[in-house]
């Protein structure tokens, strides 16, 4: 069971890399590089803060693109183009099929941040001269950007399972956006009153809370993060990503492939 | 134990995007495929032929109705580690060599990994593929994925094959060697499923057919007993362009070609045909039972849907 999702996730991966996904690799590179030179000659005392906020946010957005416009074909893609029949005619289970697409993709966006993850650090050597213990913190944020891909890709594949692909492409990125202003929904919920205050608090706990997932800000001015938040945002991303790949399952497992 | 039993197996889609109505792909079929058989699947385009593949294939859920192949139903995995599918026009990942395709197939049916590579390699040659293992797919033409299709359906040794159009987009050398291909099987023990609307394929190579058309069987039995069953006609050949008068009053066609003339009349007639040709001293070339062909068959079990759908 568990060696075909691995198989699964590895083809999935391969796909990944052989339709040149990870060349984004290339326009981060150049980004920050640019960046990192350029801030060195205009910024003072700043460089730090400059490289760390636009590495992080280029980490998370470049990965945000991939998982979206990746992940809302995983499924959709193999059927419109009948690849999935000669998978699910074999000792492959549905549930198989979703899971081991989940971590092919997961596993392509954690090799991807991975490589840039170099790059941020590589940039912040090159600006500041020296690493500062300090910098230990933009680890949790890119851990913190690691699970919210996890979230995403697993949305993007809940989507996928029963939408098209641009439709699919549509929901994801809503949800990205008002889950990147949880924070701000709930806080509307709190003051709000009777049918209002139910929904806005019925939607706040619904889409994902991304503003909790975001502290590429506090990192970037040397503020420490709470051990419970890292235990907190970790046991959220796997519940959440967790149910919606179970709500994948539950669609795919009934879905008949016409 | 049959390879294949169907047991009532019906498919109802819901069609139209406003207007949600139901379109009956399927209704009520059942059949028993024998191990060891050909079993021919015919039928006109948009018979019902690709469901009941895909239904079996556990791609579809029924309606109603329920199957079993190899003694098991059809969601048990252990039941698709025995059996192989190609797909109508089949598409595989093109971005990977023909051999990391078959490769990665064997791994989901469950090939050791000892002995996948030779396995991989063994049915790309019997494919006539062996020289292009390592080509991208995307690079391959519409019959060389056929053959590639073919290969990823017998690449585990599965004891039952499916094959949906396995001719299609093959040309006649290709389609000859996949004939030979589904013999080849059938000599290893292997039962043989596969559907098709090019007639003369099944002819040639089927034990038992089915007749499907507008999702209803029409018609199911061993090829020859289908084919004789239709006209009970003789046919007689004899030396000479003379027809006795005689011959026409026991209903006989005649026609003369060169210096013969071959006469087609019921069977009941054929000792009174050949008493009459003994009594004008013509001499008798051949008696032979006309055989319609399997075209005729399939042309008469459609007919019947035709004229009801031309009522309708």
């Amino acid at each position: 069971m568990s060696t075909r999702i691995g198989h699964i996730a590895a083809n999935t991966f391969r796909e990944a890399v052989r339709d040149r996904v990870l060349y984004n690799l290339i326009a981060f590179a150049l980004l920050l590089s640019g960046a990192a030179i350029l801030v060195g000659q205009i910024s003072i005392d700043i460089e730090r803060l400059v490289v760390i906020n636009l590495g992080l946010t280029a980490v998370s957005l470049f990965g945000i693109v991939i998982a979206i416009f990746i992940g809302i074909g995983l499924v959709s893609k193999e059927i419109e183009k009948r690849t999935l029949y000669t998978v699910l005619s074999r000792p492959v289970r549905r549930w198989e099929f979703i899971v081991g697409k989940f971590f092919g993709l997961a596993g392509t966006l954690f090799v991807n941040t991975f490589l840039m993850a170099i790059g941020v650090f590589g940039a912040l050597l090159y600006v500041s001269r020296h690493f500062q213990r300090a910098d230990a913190w933009v680890l949790v944020a890119l851990y913190f950007i690691i699970l919210e891909f996890v979230i995403i890709t697993a949305l993007a594949l809940l989507f996928s399972s029963f939408s098209s692909p641009l439709l699919s492409a549509v929901f994801a990125f809503a949800l990205f956006v008002i889950g990147s202003f949880s924070e701000d929904l709930r806080g509307f919920a709190a003051i709000a009153h009777g049918v209002t205050h139910w929904l806005a608090t019925g939607a706040a706990y619904l889409v994902p809370n991304f503003s909790a997932l975001n502290v590429i800000s506090s990192v970037a001015h040397q503020q420490p993060i709470s051990g419970h938040l890292i235990l907190y945002n970790t046991a959220y991303a796997l519940i959440y990503a967790t149910m919606a790949l179970c709500g994948a399952v539950v669609i795919f497992e009934h879905r008949d492939l016409k | 134990m049959p390879a294949i039993e169907i047991l009532g197996l019906e498919k109802t889609y819901t069609v139209g995007f406003w207007r949600k109505r139901p379109k009956q792909a399927l209704k009520s079929l059942h059949l028993t495929v024998e191990e060891g058989e050909i079993f021919g699947f015919l039928g006109p385009n948009g018979a019902g032929k690709t469901t009941t593949l895909k239904l079996l294939m556990g791609l579809v859920f029924p309606s109603a109705g329920s199957a079993r192949i190899l003694g098991m139903t059809i969601d048990d995995p252990r039941m698709k580690a025995q059996i192989g599918f190609l797909p109508e026009q089949p598409y595989f990942y093109d971005y990977l060599t023909a051999r990391e395709l078959l490769d990665y197939y064997g791994q989901l049916s469950g090939v050791d990994a000892s002995i996948r590579s030779r396995r991989v390699d063994a049915v790309l040659h019997r494919v006539g593929l062996p020289d292009v293992g390592d080509v991208q797919l995307r690079k391959f033409s519409k019959g060389m994925l056929q053959r590639v299709g073919i290969a990823q359906a017998i690449l585990h040794d599965p004891k039952l094959v499916f094959f949906d159009e396995p001719m299609s987009g093959l040309d006649p050398m290709g389609r000859r060697e996949v004939r030979d291909l589904m013999e080849q099987l059938k000599h290893e023990g292997k039962t043989v499923f596969f559907s098709t609307h090019i007639l003369s394929d099944a002819e040639a190579l089927c034990d038992r057919v089915a007749i499907i058309h507008q999702g209803e069987l029409r018609g199911v039995g061993a090829v020859a007993d289908l084919t004789s069953s239709v006209h009970g006609q003789v046919e007689l050949v004899w030396q000479g362009t003379a027809v006795p008068a005689s011959m026409r009053g026991l209903g006989a066609e005649c026609h003369v070609t060169g210096d013969t003339v071959r006469a087609v009349l019921p069977e009941d007639k054929q000792d009174a045909a050949i008493e009459i040709l003994r009594r004008e001293r013509l001499r008798l070339i051949s008696v032979t039972p006309v055989r319609a062909s399997l075209e005729d068959y399939f042309v008469q079990k459609l007919q019947p849907a035709v004229s009801v759908g031309a009522r309708s």
